[in-house]
């Protein structure tokens, strides 16, 4: 929901705390995810998280999440898919120069990002979108990824 | 004219004097003299003379020629054919990408062979959306970002392998341009995101249209902060504006535009609009010269290619230098650089 999505992008703090705290549960129970199955696990989980992002964010669950380098507003809102800021054409209302009616969603990003402990990480070049994660639950990759530190990788 | 950029037609190997430079483009801005690039509009037809035709006009005025990728969306001759034709003359061109029509396999394989047919820069955008052009029904494909396109291709010419890690026996040896538009929200992320397109591999940097001249001196002050002057060659975008009418209607209806309304009076107070567009156009010209960083102009002057001759003479900007342009090879251009 649009409202819903623009006061989440105005409030990140919130968001990356919560996130920060809830990430090592999710990663501390890795090891029950992996007894469910993938299959089940992202049934679940993958529910829940589409559910609570979609109402927060618009989420579009892209299965890759980077919400917390861009302000806690979804880049796969923006209908370029821009990863790595604002196109050109961003109006000087600050709107859309596809969806007037929007707001662009990299300066909500840009406004969000600031408000973030990890502000700069909004910095860092994003790699192109793996459309074969498309639906899949970035929660449990992030799990997944937490709990072998040692695998180094793109997207895994 | 012993300041003439030499003749290096369509080739790699770039000049004596600059052997790590790729084209004549890099060269100039290598050498720092103050560059001078035009946009040559691609035509709605299949006849190379056309091409020719377009390229004729601006020869010996500028250092090279940015053949756009469906401008605005609309449907055009490619870009990459337009840029193969022209080198094949000796011209120097940048090729434009726009992530907006091609996903990653077939952007990778067209940098590939771009470079192939001799083309050594290559501009990467993410483009306008296709509502905005003549197609609106396409899909739009926006696989890549400006970004991450840049980032491909470095990897592709550095690291010579595709994005999927597979190996290339030869990877393309191009100059890596980017866009910027320092004129539109939010302008305090500009600059940083110049940075992070210079990281991801941009060596040089075409903007949109400049008409607000503080506005652009504080994106290059920002730069400067940032460190960025030293890493890339920045050529704003300059171009004749039309008429007032023209004007009202450009900022209101290309995105990314900015005109303010003291330009847009200017014109309105002009007994003759169009000289006095191109007059703002050389003033313009003039007064970036004189901006710390600012290493050339890219001017965009679509519907008006025959006025940007005398626009380039006007300004000064090239001095007493003439970029190459084909015929030199056989008679020098000395009659028309110095008209
Ligand atoms: S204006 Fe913003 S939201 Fe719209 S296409 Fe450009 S970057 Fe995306």
């Amino acid at each position: 929901m649009y409202s819903v999505r623009l006061w989440a992008a105005r409030h990140p703090r919130i968001f990356e705390v919560a996130y920060n705290a809830f990430h090592p549960v999710l990663t501390r129970l890795q090891p029950v995810w992996k007894a469910m199955g993938e299959e089940r696990s992202e049934k679940v989980v993958g529910k829940v998280e589409q559910l609570s992002k979609e109402l927060l964010f618009d989420c579009k669950m892209c299965g890759q999440c980077i919400l917390s380098s861009t302000g806690m507003s979804c880049s796969m809102n923006c209908p370029k898919s821009m990863r790595n800021g604002p196109c050109g054409g961003v109006m000087q209302n600050g709107h859309c120069e596809v969806k007037p009616e929007m707001r662009c969603v990299w300066l909500e990003a840009w406004e969000g990002s600031q408000k973030m402990r990890q502000s700069d990480l909004i910095q860092v070049v994003q790699t192109p979108v793996d459309h074969r994660l498309k639906g899949s639950s970035s929660w449990l990759r992030e799990a997944r990824r937490a709990s072998q530190p040692q695998q180094e990788g793109r997207h895994e | 004219m012993s300041s003439a950029t030499p003749p290096t037609p369509g080739t790699h190997d770039g000049s004596a004097a600059l052997p790590e430079a790729r084209g004549r483009l890099e060269q100039v801005l290598r050498a720092g003299n103050f560059a001078i690039t035009t946009e040559i509009a691609p035509p709605d037809s299949a006849n190379p003379q056309d091409v020719y035709d377009r390229a004729a006009v601006f020869q010996g005025f500028v250092d090279s020629m940015n053949a756009t990728d469906g401008s605005g969306a609309n449907c055009h001759m490619s870009s990459s054919a337009m840029c193969a034709l022209l080198s094949r003359r000796g011209y120097e061109t940048v090729m434009q990408i726009s992530c907006r029509d091609r996903n990653r396999i077939a952007i990778q394989g067209d940098v590939l062979g771009a470079s192939a047919l001799g083309i050594n820069n290559i501009l990467c955008l993410t483009g306008d959306g296709v509502q905005a052009g003549d197609h609106p029904q396409a899909k739009p494909v926006f696989d890549l970002d400006s970004m991450s396109l840049l980032e491909t291709i470095t990897g592709l010419r550095d690291k010579h392998q595709f994005l999927s890690g597979r190996p290339l026996s030869q990877g393309p040896n191009v100059f890596l341009g980017a866009a910027e538009n320092p004129f539109v929200p939010p302008f305090n992320l500009r600059a940083m995101r110049l940075a992070k397109k210079v990281a991801a591999g941009a060596q040089f940097i075409q903007t949109q249209y400049c008409f607000d001249l503080p506005r652009l001196r504080n994106f290059m002050h920002q730069c400067r902060d940032l460190g960025l002057l030293e890493k890339c060659f920045i050529l704003p975008g300059v171009g004749p504006l039309a008429s007032a009418r023209a004007a009202r209607w450009m900022r209101q209806n290309v995105p990314g535009v900015h005109i303010p309304d003291a330009i847009i009076e200017r014109l309105d107070g002009a007994h003759d609009q169009k000289a006095e567009g191109r007059n703002i156009c050389i003033e313009m010209i003039q007064a970036l010269q004189e901006v710390e960083g600012v290493s050339g102009v890219h001017i965009m002057a679509h519907r008006q290619e025959s006025s940007v001759p005398a626009i380039v003479q006007a300004s000064g900007a090239l001095s007493d230098r003439t970029p190459w342009a084909p015929e030199m090879e056989t008679e020098p251009l000395a009659s028309t650089a110095t008209a």
